[in-house]
């Protein structure tokens, strides 16, 4: 127990002690060393711990409208003043004003007075997700104070930021709640077809090339014709999810039959099978557990798929439709050319897109080298 | 060799079966039937439709009978006749909306598909003759981007950039001042400055695919005996590249073209959405928001059809490049 213990906590890199390493720590160990898959499961960690629990870190209401405040450019944050003085982190408030020559709303600066951004504001009273009284958010100006745009605001004069934070709750956990499905779907399927063989594994076959031949989007578009569209948001969300999940299961499904039919010859299973094991034994003790390493690496790949799916759909109006805020809701307003030329503040949730699907990639990317047994890193 | 064409022939039948099935069960997922939605759409334009009328749309719908019926009854009028039924949105038959608009998506998929060859090829191969080089660190970085940027929201920040730092707005397949002139040779020019943009965003994500892919394999086949044995006899570097290993990584190219031709269509589709270009991914959406779906599912239909040929002929392709496939 102490010696199990101590393994946990205490690097260690003798090669003889790699044979009483679990499959896991081994893999654990190797991912370590990979820097950028590292970096990638930090950034991931962030972005999900900011949109659970967005309402503690977002400065402003998400929902809440400042008329005078529309298409606002991002505050400038000040800590010298004009005449030279330092000062705690503060924006002053804007007026928004017509520029008689170029017929655009502009928004000089109030530079008299001066608002500091508090840590841990005072906030009307709210519950963190639903569940924990709260009076306080992260960073923001007081009550009654300008808001902070820190990416600046949309048509509405919402803050840009707060819903970029906000909208990563549907777009980040609809990669999951879609691959969780989609996994399900995969190993069903896949198992079946790879433990049983024969014509059923034929059938499945096929059926598997008809989803993986077919171009995914259309299929998506078409398929979303489904939804109603007065349906409210949590259905959607649920109807979306599924509609990534029945394209997307093909792919995983062929792994785990691949893997089936290989893990099926091998002596240890022919061994469990001699020994009178009943097929749900073999199945779940024994094959799925050797394949454990290889599942998490191409759920790990699929899951930003299924995000940039739900964000495509949103983009083309074929999925969440506000007043839900997602990354897709958010890019509908960076789709006209002239606007986005106007305002490109609205450019950040790209951002924020693109970021998490290159961190999953590194991530998938580190979990692959590091489950490969036989690659030296 | 026949036998393995024959296999494959065979294989692509049952799977337009199963196209077309799916496509079926598309047109039919809206609440509602064909005829009830276009009466219904009748009426809100004011138009009084009588009993009879409904009726023949009815009984040429097919739509008193029950489903397998109206599947076999709409395949055959496509097989048989190419009718795919009627757009009430365009109040157009689908024949020639789809006719209009395929080429584009066609064409716009084949020139991104010589795009990711003729740019991701020769810098797959000087990567993996230099591994590890300055040119292969940053074709590699530039590749883990291409493979993570989503095709319409780098087409959103190119088209940003482009109108930023130019001032030329590339949006749909002509300038303003072109649409609806006769063929020129300003028409052409203008044309070529509006269509590298789709083509490249369409082809970025394949592009940084195949790079890996080939390099890899490129990889693999430089460390085999059979180029020791080549380089020992004296045969000069560059005929020792051309003849054999080289020959060997063009073999994923070939056999990755089922994979990367559906990617090149849904990946057009949505990039020329994006930029105002009329291809069939524009009709398509319009066709699921108004929820036209003999439409939207002929499309689906056309489009997978396509794609099943395009894989039909790269496994063609692909044993006419390997005896192994040819003898087997």
């Amino acid at each position: 127990m102490i010696q199990a213990l101590k393994n946990l906590f205490v690097p260690n890199r003798s090669p003889e002690l790699d044979f009483r390493a679990s499959q896991f720590r081994l893999v654990w160990r190797k991912f370590r060393r990979h820097r950028l898959a590292k970096i990638g499961m930090v950034g991931l960690f962030v972005m999900y711990i900011l949109a659970t629990f967005a309402e503690f870190f977002v400065p402003v209401d998400p929902r809440q409208r400042h008329r005078e405040y529309v298409y606002a450019p991002p505050s400038r944050i000040h800590v010298v003043d004009a005449e030279g003085r330092w000062h705690w982190p503060y924006i002053h408030g804007r007026t928004r004003t017509l520029n008689r020559e170029t017929f655009r709303y502009e928004f000089p600066e109030n530079v008299g007075v001066r608002y500091p951004i508090h840590v841990l504001v005072k906030r009307t009273p709210y519950h963190l997700l639903g569940l924990v009284p709260l009076n306080r958010t992260l960073f923001g100006t007081a009550e009654g104070a300008p808001p902070l745009f820190l990416m600046g605001a949309d048509r509405m004069g919402r803050d840009l930021f707060s819903r970029i934070i906000y909208g990563g709750r549907i777009s980040l956990y609809i990669g999951f709640a879609g691959v969780g499905l989609s996994f399900f779907l995969g190993c069903l399927l896949g198992g079946i077809s790879g433990y049983l063989r024969g014509r059923t594994d034929e059938v499945i076959q096929r059926f598997i090339d008809l989803l993986l031949c077919l171009p995914t989007l259309p299929l998506w578009m078409a398929l979303s014709a489904a939804v109603p569209r007065d349906w409210g948001v949590t259905q959607t969300y649920f109807a979306i999810t599924l509609i990534l999940a029945v394209v997307g299961w093909a792919g995983l499904a062929r792994v785990v039959r691949g893997k089936f039919l290989a893990l099926g010859q091998e002596e240890f299973v022919l061994a469990a099978r001699a020994a009178g094991c009943s097929d749900a034994r073999i199945i779940f003790r024994h094959l799925f557990p050797s394949m454990a390493s290889y599942l998490i690496v191409s759920v790990t790949i699929a899951i930003p798929g299924m995000i940039l799916g739900e964000t495509g759909m949103s983009f083309l109006g074929l999925g969440m439709q506000s007043p839900a805020i997602s990354w897709g809701v958010l890019l509908q307003d960076a789709q006209d050319l002239v606007n986005l030329a106007h305002h490109p503040w609205l450019l950040w949730p790209c951002f924020f897109v693109i970021a998490i699907v290159l961190m999953f990639n590194f991530v998938g990317d580190g979990l692959r080298d590091a489950a490969d047994p036989y690659a030296r890193v | 060799m026949a036998h393995y064409i024959a296999r494959r022939f065979l294989i692509m039948i049952v799977l337009f079966f199963g196209i077309s099935i799916l496509s079926f069960v598309i047109i039919q997922l809206p609440p509602g039937d064909y005829v009830s939605t276009y009466i219904q759409q009748l009426e809100t334009a004011g138009v009084k439709i009588d009993s009879q009328a409904i009726e023949r749309l009815k009984l040429r719908y097919g739509l008193d009978q029950p489903m397998h019926i109206q599947y076999v009854k709409w395949m055959r009028n496509i097989l048989l006749h190419g009718e795919f039924g009627r757009s009430f949105q365009y109040d157009e038959p689908v024949r020639t909306i789809i006719a209009e608009r395929l080429p584009i998506t066609v064409g716009l998929s084949l020139v991104a598909m010589l795009f990711v060859w003729v740019v991701a090829l020769p810098i797959a191969i000087y990567s993996a003759l230099h591994k590890y080089s300055v040119f292969d660190y940053v074709w590699t970085f530039i590749g883990f981007i291409g493979m993570a940027l989503p095709g319409f929201i780098f087409a959103v920040v190119l088209m940003y950039l482009v109108y930023n730092l130019t001032g030329h707005a590339v949006t749909g397949m002509f300038s303003y001042a072109y649409v609806g002139e006769p063929w020129s040779w300003g028409k052409v020019l203008d044309l070529l400055s509006n269509i590298w943009l789709p083509v490249v965003v369409t082809g970025t994500a394949g592009t940084a695919g195949l790079i890996r892919l080939v390099r890899g394999m490129l990889l693999d086949e430089l460390g085999k005996q059979y180029v020791t044995t080549a380089r020992a006899k004296g045969l000069s570097e560059r005929t020792l590249l051309w003849k054999y290993p080289i020959r060997m990584a063009f073999n994923p190219v070939v056999s990755n073209i089922g994979l990367l031709l559906p990617a090149l269509v849904g990946g057009s589709m949505i990039v020329a959405i994006v930029l105002n270009i009329r291809d069939i991914g524009s009709a398509l959406l319009g066709a699921v928001l108004a929820e036209d779906m003999y439409l939207a599912g002929s499309i689906i239909l056309v489009l997978g059809s396509l794609t099943l040929i395009g894989t039909f002929i790269s496994d063609l392709a692909l044993a006419w490049l390997d005896p192994r496939i040819r003898y087997a």
